[in-house]
């Protein structure tokens, strides 16, 4: 038996992984856990623009996330980035396209017509999608369970693979939480149909469409293990952002805020580590949808050789 | 000597926007530098695993005061520096202007005053202004922060001639160009006139190779600083031949 610790992306992937290979696992969630940070994502499946400040190992693990999510139930929308940036800053765009590959410049309002006229140029990523990390994550659990994957909230009975996020920063001296914060806006009048991110030297954004004129707005990345609740600085930031890049989201209803710690080691690669006996999925920081499908794998491709009975002796 | 300081390296470096700590950490000791600063204001007392990873790098810090827009915030955020990383150094950040983010001098010279008499090391950061120059030291400040152009922009040396006339009025204050500084040329130069050292932050952390655009700048600021010591050649209208004119064959 397997007991895959949290219920949030990185531990649902894992526990998929394992199932789909025959193993016997189970979902521990703690009843005093907070509730998942991967909620609060933005559900971007953007490897080439997280390309611009990851290393190319996060690029590599993201390129196969958007069929991963495809085939374990998720409706991912394959409609691309576009990446666009105020007149004055037009400089960071020119330094976005250096830093990734994957695009094309584009009029962004020939993609997107209620852009038409805002901005003089955009960069295109065709291949990236998006999803509703939510209903994402809920697909997850609904095949989990049809698989008979218990979920409770312990003991714990088997192999202990911790993909607590932050909680787990007693066991990883080296994580750290970097807190994001984000807003959902319902705005009816604004039509996006893709990922729209504003790049700015101070406060850059992204905008998901959720549907029914539905938007994430994202995030805050601050080094600070406050827990508390969006700050008054983050919200007008994330607003005057949503609003540079379209002055109707001034009018928009605030649905939902929220804030939530980010796990991150040093060098902001999500990774599997070994301690003993004890297996950590950690440190998604920014890139959990992108790279958790990708780990997942991996860990269920080291624990199935390790639990194989050894036939040949 | 920066408050009976001497340091080896004349390069400090920001700690900001970069992609990772990890990384932070590779510039950082590619730099060569003994002086980071560290933003304090947003982060608070919770950004404590941020900070262990940056005293893990073994320089001195010199906390700061970014993104305080008034004296009694920047003041209030000097004493949380002093008692988070134990030191009196505290670079003086009181911003005037949102988008520009120049100081503002009033509450700059203000929060100076009350700091320099609490027992900080005051490290403003400045304009060329001369008179605001001398209200600083008058206040306590025995370094002086002027800017090479506004934060983040990388526009270089944006007045010249006006930090070439701070040099000479403040001839035994130790000066520090701090902002703006975009290409290692622009570090090169700073030193060259004779600037003490220089700090700056976006140019290495958002470059495309931070840790290489870090060994740029340190080289860039020892040979400006060599350079300086050396003495620079004065400019001249026209060209000096180096073989004299005498003696030259008359053809015709």
């Amino acid at each position: 038996m397997i007991s895959v610790l949290g219920g949030g992306v990185a531990g649902l992937c894992a526990a998929t992984a394992l199932a789909e290979r025959g193993l016997a696992v189970e979902v521990i969630e703690s009843e005093e856990a907070p509730a998942p940070v991967s909620l609060l994502a933005g559900g971007m499946l953007a490897p080439f623009c997280e390309g611009e400040a990851a290393p190319a190992q996060v690029v590599q693990m993201g390129l196969s996330a958007a069929d991963w999510w495809e085939a374990h139930g998720a409706k991912v929308h394959r409609r691309g980035t576009l990446v666009v940036a105020p007149a004055r800053d037009a400089a960071e765009l020119d330094r976005f396209a250096r830093l990734t590959r994957g695009h094309e410049w584009v009029d962004p309002g020939a993609l997107e017509p209620d852009l038409a006229g805002r901005f003089a140029r955009g960069l295109f990523f065709r291949v990236e999608a998006h999803m509703d990390p939510c209903a994402a994550l809920a697909a997850l659990r609904r095949q989990l369970a049809a698989r008979g994957v218990r979920f409770h909230a312990g003991p714990a009975r088997g192999r202990i693979v911790d993909c607590t996020g932050w909680a787990a920063a007693a066991h990883l001296p080296d994580l750290r939480p970097v807190r994001g914060e984000m807003l959902m806006l319902r705005a009816p009048e604004v039509t996006l149909s893709r990922t729209v991110r504003l790049l700015h030297p101070r406060f850059p954004c992204y905008i998901v469409p959720r549907g029914d004129g539905q938007y994430m707005i994202g995030a805050t990345m601050v080094e600070s293990a406050r827990p508390g609740p969006v700050t008054a600085r983050a919200v007008m930031e994330l607003l005057s952002a949503a609003w540079t890049v379209h002055p109707a989201f001034a009018e928009a209803e605030v649905t939902a805020t929220g804030a939530g710690l980010r796990p991150a080691f040093p060098d902001n690669i999500p990774a599997i580590r070994r301690a003993g006996e004890r297996i950590h999925v950690n440190g998604m920081y920014r890139h959990g949808f992108l790279c958790a499908p990708h780990l997942a794998e991996a860990l269920a491709g080291e624990l199935v050789e390790e639990l194989a009975p050894c036939a040949s002796n | 000597m920066f408050y009976g300081v001497e340091l080896t390296s004349r390069l400090m470096l920001g700690t900001a926007q970069y992609p990772s700590p990890a990384v932070l950490r590779a510039a950082i000791a590619a730099s060569g530098t003994q002086v980071i600063t560290v933003s304090l204001r947003r982060e608070g007392a919770e950004g404590a695993r941020f900070r262990e990873i940056i005293a893990e790098a073994g320089c001195r810090i010199l906390p700061n005061t970014a993104g305080c827009h008034s004296a009694r915030e920047a003041v209030t955020t000097a004493q949380m520096a002093r008692e988070l990383f134990g030191t009196n150094w505290i670079k003086l950040e009181v911003i005037g202007h949102a988008d520009t983010l120049q100081p503002d001098p009033f509450a700059l010279v203000e929060a100076a005053r009350i700091l320099c008499a609490e027992g900080f090391e005051v490290f403003p950061y400045t304009t060329e202004d001369l008179v605001l120059g001398e209200k600083l030291v008058e206040a306590g400040c025995r370094v002086l922060m002027p800017w090479g152009a506004p934060i983040g922009s990388g526009q270089g040396l944006r007045n010249v001639e006006g930090l070439r006339a701070m040099r000479a009025h403040f001839p035994d204050t130790p000066l520090v160009i701090d902002a703006g500084i975009g290409t290692p040329s622009d570090a090169a130069r700073a030193m060259e006139m004779g600037f003490d050292a220089v700090l700056l932050n976006t140019a290495v952390a958002r470059a495309g190779d931070p840790v290489t655009m870090a060994r740029a700048f340190a080289r860039a600021v020892e040979a400006g600083r060599l350079g300086f010591k050396a003495g620079l050649m004065p400019r001249r209208d026209m060209a000096q031949p180096s073989t004299p004119v005498f003696g030259m064959a008359e053809l015709g």
